[in-house]
């Protein structure tokens, strides 16, 4: 079924994929917003341990996508995996100490003798929902800023800064994108606490949260949408290869895939929709609006950057190195492969859909919490 | 070149020190999680609450355990991007794949299903749990398959072609990449020893209730089981691990020389069972003994090794300087021929350039005569091919002499547990409890045997390691190799601690 799409379709269909990971694993972040909210919702221990067991059903999911991330971008764009895992080198490996430390806490945080005490895991929770996000945030910033580096000949490539990516910080959109991130991911996470807690003051605790990061996401998300109808892009001219700077090509690209344009634009509203009616419906429902609105909206911005032409990894040192779809991926063979592959990627979320009904059948609360044979 | 070979040593020492800590936790994994599952199924099957109890003993200790090996594991697989991005671009048309559906078809049902096992007891029906139980154990064996056939791929790279256009060696058969023999013969023996380490595991564990007197039904019953899952399991290592000899033997001759410490290979060689290699003895002496002292069975090697009693084993000193007389070439002609293709790739580079339709397909045809030793044209000294010798002789050694030891532990254990009582052999079971640390040794020694006995390759005769690293100042490599080192061992002390104090509370405080 394949077989008759040409190199560039395969390329594009991966991008697809690699954009829906993208777009799940943002949507997924809310474990991270959620842990960096324990202690502004939780007011006594009791309320942080529902807090913690509610997000500890969860968050392998999310450590499971960003994995996934990463093995589909091996897979279908080993390039990119090069050059950016690479070269911007403290800003994966910052990412990926924050991934590390998350790993354990759940389960060692309240167990007898873990040595370093509760406080300390909870501590890595917080820097895994805050410096991990921030991090993340920065690194897919660059997807619209560009990076700092060369590909020679050999597609063998080098970072050209001492600071191997930690300077994308001191570009202002990189860092208003990852506080868009963060704000979204706290958003996420309150309104998965509303719907996964029985529990009154945790739920009007987390819709106050709700509204001050609903307003805090808005105006980095206004920025952000500004910024990205106004500046410069990394054009790709397909017959010559050439990759030169056009003006207002996100705008250019928008017009020109109504189809991604309509995505973000529904899945804005879509995620403020959930909002609403979480703040102002008493509805418990708000996390599955805005979720796949999230899911819509980071889906949009991959396919925006990746799509029509666009070199999604711009390089700032040499223009002709920069990172497009096609000259990225891999051989025709493997996408090829490996579309057969993604055929199970349904298949997989569906047992996902049915173990998380599963466990939500019962909300979470204090009593429930207490009575469960393995909580954290 | 200098700060060539410090960026080498120091990828390799984070890589390393990330794979043998990510050892410690994944085969108890491996096995732990098929001893939960039959735990499990005797308790459906029995209805006896004191199996539910005891299932979720082991899972405790099982979760414990399962958050390092998550947390280290992550790492692993970025790091190919990291600190081995030249590695990702050149083979990561290959490479990536299997570790793509690793994600896809296994990580996703270990980590979903974990969840129901550990908070699904009261929310779904009683075998829908079993079986989430068994699919976790299922999913956690399928990762190590698809793991082991990226491994497996380094050791005998298979199913692909250079493609000069892109500077790299793109699949061309996947199934040829999925059904290489390497890997299967690895992914044997590797489950297998998890699952012997798992029986060390609950053996250790009953061991020190029984020598402390509490805890007896639940020791007995658990030294049972794991005793004839460890007896059948280490049998079936065994087995696995003659293959995974035979494999390394047809593909990897060099390594076999290293295990065996052989620099003058012979027919009918024999197997040195243990010894002591000679410090003073290099390569290409033919006068210093290799060994100080060493107990040697007779003609073993070249059976083991080619199925045949006549069978040639190649030397150290055969595979660096050449043995005509059976046929083998010598790492320098292989270096030369390499360095043909190495310039004629780069002549193919600059007609690409120019765009000289015809110079380019002239290099090509340089190219593709000499294609076959491009890895050979990276290196500077024929010495260079050889792995480091002690490092892999014993460690090699001691993988197979505790594997063997095992074996009659087990026996030892099961014998002793059916006909009299086990209480009574406190030396035997404090030999339970020390077989667990020994049982870590042999396994972390195995990956050194496979990945240091593999060097100074990446991909086996194709990529050496100073070619596939990232091209980053070794200086930063090591800032993040301490701060690993660091949080890593911090989290392991903590691990241990908190799994001592669940074993002390035990299976009734639970």
């Amino acid at each position: 079924m394949f077989e008759n799409l040409s190199l560039l379709a395969l390329q594009e269909y991966w991008w697809i994929i690699v954009a829906l990971l993208g777009g799940l694993f943002v949507f997924m972040m809310f474990v991270q917003g959620g842990q960096t909210l324990v202690y502004t919702l939780g007011k006594t221990e009791v309320e942080r341990d529902v807090l913690i067991n509610s997000l500890g059903r969860k968050w392998e999911l999310t450590f499971t996508t960003l994995v996934l991330f990463g093995g589909a971008l091996f897979a279908a764009f080993p390039l990119f995996y090069a050059v950016s895992f690479g070269g911007a080198y403290f800003v994966w490996m910052g990412i990926l100490f924050s991934f590390i430390v998350q790993a354990v806490s759940y389960e060692y945080r309240k167990k007898p003798s873990n040595v370093f005490g509760t406080k300390t895991y909870e501590t890595f929770l917080y820097l895994n929902g805050a410096v991990g996000v921030l991090l993340v945030g920065t690194a897919v910033g660059t997807f619209f800023t560009g990076g700092n580096f060369v590909v020679n000949e050999m597609n063998l490539s080098q970072w050209t800064t001492p600071w191997y990516g930690l300077e994308a910080v001191l570009n202002p959109f990189n860092v208003i994108f990852a506080f868009m991130l963060f704000f979204l991911s706290r958003m996420q996470g309150a309104l998965y606490f509303i719907n996964n807690i029985n529990e009154d003051m945790i739920v009007k605790r987390a819709k106050g949260s709700l509204k001050v990061h609903t307003l805090l996401f808005l105006v980095a998300f206004v920025y952000v949408t500004l910024f990205l109808l106004a500046t410069d892009g990394f054009a790709l001219n397909s017959a010559t290869k050439i990759i030169s700077i056009e003006p207002h090509k996100y705008l250019h690209n928008l017009i020109a895939m109504p189809l991604v344009s309509g995505m973000i634009l529904f899945g804005a509203v879509l995620l403020l929709f959930g909002v609403f009616i979480a703040l102002f419906k008493e509805s418990k429902k708000g996390i599955w609006f805005s979720g796949l609105g999230t899911v819509l909206v980071g889906m949009g911005l991959f396919l925006l950057v990746g799509l029509g032409d666009t070199a999604y990894y711009p390089s700032l040192h040499d223009l002709q190195s920069s990172l497009t779809i096609a000259n990225s991926s891999s051989s025709r063979f493997t996408l090829l492969t490996m579309s057969y592959v993604s055929l199970m990627v349904p298949f997989v979320l569906a047992y996902i859909v049915w173990a998380w009904r599963a466990l939500d059948k019962e909300k979470i609360t204090i009593a429930e919490v207490q009575s469960d044979p393995h909580h954290y | 070149m200098e700060h060539v070979s410090e960026l080498v040593d120091w990828s390799r020492a984070q890589f390393a020190l990330t794979a043998l800590y990510h050892w410690i936790f994944v085969p108890l994994t491996l096995g732990l999680s098929f001893i939960i599952a039959i735990m499990e199924t005797v308790y459906v099957k029995t209805n006896d609450e004191w199996w539910k109890k005891t299932t979720q003993f082991w899972m405790t200790l099982f979760a414990i355990n399962f958050a390092l090996g998550l947390a280290t594991g992550i790492i692993m697989e970025f790091e190919f991007g990291t600190n081995w991005s030249n590695y990702s671009w050149i083979v990561g048309d290959i490479f990536g794949a299997p570790l793509a559906i690793e994600g896809i078809m296994a990580f996703f049902m270990e980590s979903t299903f974990f969840a129901i096992m550990f908070f699904g007891w009261n929310k779904v029906s009683k075998k829908t749990h079993l079986l989430s139980t068994w699919l976790v154990a299922i999913g956690s064996n399928l990762s190590a398959l698809w793991i082991l056939i990226a491994n497996g791929w380094m050791q005998h790279p298979v199913g692909m072609t250079f493609n000069p256009d892109s500077a790299r060696n793109e699949m061309v058969d996947f199934w040829a990449v999925v059904l290489n023999p390497n890997a299967y013969s690895k992914f044997l023996h590797t489950i297998s020893s998890g699952y012997v380490l798992a029986s060390l595991f609950v053996i250790a564990v009953s061991s020190w209730y029984l020598l402390r007197g509490r805890e007896i039904k639940f020791a007995k019953r658990s030294i049972i089981v794991a005793a004839s899952f460890g007896m059948i399991t280490s049998l079936y290592m065994l087995a696995s691990g003659d293959e995974s000899a035979h494999q390394v033997a047809l593909n990897q001759p060099m390594k076999l020389a290293a295990m065996e410490g052989i620099y003058r290979g012979e027919e009918r060689q024999g197997l040195v069972a243990a010894g002591i290699l000679n410090p003073a003895k290099t390569i290409g002496d033919d006068k210093l003994d290799t060994f100080l002292v060493k107990v040697e069975i007779p003609y073993v090697l070249s059976v083991l090794g080619y199925h045949s009693l006549d069978a040639f084993v190649p030397g150290v000193n055969d595979l660096v300087y050449g043995n005509a007389e059976h046929k083998i070439m010598s790492v320098s002609e292989k270096m030369v021929v390499g360095k043909e293709a190495v310039s004629a790739l780069g002549e193919y580079k600059v007609a690409q350039k120019a765009n000289d339709e015809i110079a380019k397909q002239e290099a090509f045809k340089h190219f593709e005569a000499s294609e076959k030793y491009l890895g050979y044209g990276y290196l500077k000294d024929p010495k260079e091919a050889v792995p480091d010798m002690p490092l892999v002789f014993y460690s090699f050694h001691t993988m197979v002499g505790l594997g063997s030891f095992f074996i009659f532990m087990f026996f030892m254990i099961l014998y002793n547990s059916m006909t009299g009582d086990i209480l009574k052999q406190k030396w035997l079971l404090l030999l339970g409890v020390l077989g667990l640390p020994l049982g870590y040794v042999a396994q972390e020694a195995g990956w050194i045997v496979a990945e240091a006995g593999r060097q100074p390759w990446a991909i086996q005769d194709m990529l050496p390691v100073h070619m596939a690293t990232s091209n980053i100042a070794a200086g930063n490599v090591m800032i993040t190799f301490w701060m690993f080192a660091v949080i890593f061992t911090a989290l392991l002390i903590a691990e241990v601690s908190i799994m001592t104090k669940q074993i002390k509370i035990g299976p009734e405080g639970h």
